[in-house]
């Protein structure tokens, strides 16, 4: 272990194998963070991206966890703070998609987006908030998404969970914020992903039509409002749902 | 120092009031203001202290400083 690696200050980053996580965690990286880079199928993605962190001179370190299961996103954050040295940031990133119209759809596609989205993300809170407690500081980052302000159809399951992550992070912010820990959510719009290329060229310009700056958001934009809300100068900010989505949907 | 100085000492820190206030009869929430959230940092601020683990049940139980500390007694 590097002197380094135990005076800095960690960062975790949940689903950062890929898309938004891994701009995230790239950014935070190159903020000086040490990053736990976690995983649940991605392990080269993992890797790669761990080591390519390392190269810039970096610090970071790979942790597989199964978030459809809430208990696993408790003990990732109490392993990365005992194998990095505590844990200063937690963005709670990772989150799938089981489209389908609400008449037509399974509980278990309803259970497995609320339990991986919003109830995984609510245990890492959890644990993480004990541990900023002891600190008297820490930053939480939930990433929400623009439909969970503006409701969208065949994503009753998805958009509840990113709605219902507005609600945790608001009650959040007001339950520790005399600890000194801020609790933010951002609300990225259509950001070019594995995600957005699922939809059709159709779909695609429809949604582009819609946004003011006439463009799909990249991973990086999001990435950047991540790397302030955990840096000293949003030290004042907690409660805020942030949109990053090109004026979407203003709120 | 004592298991009552050092119990003591983390409830003057975590609950912020004057050491003359902390007798053994004192409750922490009716007699030195402590909130629900300060409860549960001053359980943790005695785990750390003592190394020891207080389950939500037990802690539900330690409402005055005498009991914090016979608590504590009980585990060491």
């Amino acid at each position: 272990m590097t002197n380094l690696h135990s005076t800095q200050r960690v960062a975790l980053v949940t689903g950062a194998g890929r898309g938004l996580g891994k701009a995230m965690a790239l950014k935070l990286a190159g903020d000086g963070f040490a990053v736990a880079v976690h995983y649940g199928r991605s392990s080269q993605e993992a890797e790669a991206l761990a080591s390519q962190i390392r190269v810039s001179g970096g610090v970071a370190q790979t942790f597989m966890a199964d978030l459809s299961l809430p208990a696993n996103a408790g003990k990732l954050v109490e392993d990365v703070a005992a194998q990095m040295g505590g844990l200063h940031v937690l963005v709670n990133n990772a989150g799938i998609t089981r489209d389908g119209l609400a008449i037509r759809m399974k509980d278990e596609d309803w259970d497995a987006v609320i339990q991986t989205n919003l109830s995984s993300a609510f245990a890492a809170c959890r644990a993480a908030i004990k541990i900023m407690m002891r600190a008297r500081a820490g930053r939480i980052i939930n990433v929400s998404s623009v439909v969970g302000l503006m409701g969208n159809p065949g994503q009753a399951n998805y958009v509840a969970s990113k709605a219902g992550l507005i609600g945790l992070t608001k009650a959040l912010a007001k339950e520790y914020g005399g600890r000194n820990i801020t609790v933010n959510a951002l609300a990225p719009g259509f950001i070019a992903s594995d995600m957005t290329n699922a939809l059709s060229e159709t779909q695609k310009a429809g949604y582009v039509a819609a946004i003011p700056l006439g463009r799909l958001g990249q991973p990086e934009d999001v990435a950047a409002l991540v790397g302030f809300l955990a840096s000293d100068a949003a030290g004042y900010i907690t409660g805020q749902v942030i949109g990053v989505d090109g004026g979407l949907y203003p709120h | 120092m004592d298991t009552y100085e050092q119990v003591k000492n983390v409830i003057v820190d975590k609950l912020g009031v004057e050491a003359d206030k902390v007798t053994p009869e004192a409750r922490f929430v009716e007699d030195l203001g402590a909130d629900s959230l300060e409860t549960v940092e001053l359980i943790m601020g005695l785990e750390d202290q003592f190394g020891v683990t207080i389950s939500d049940e037990a802690a539900e139980n330690i409402r005055t400083v005498q009991a914090a500390v016979d608590y504590i007694g009980s585990q060491q």
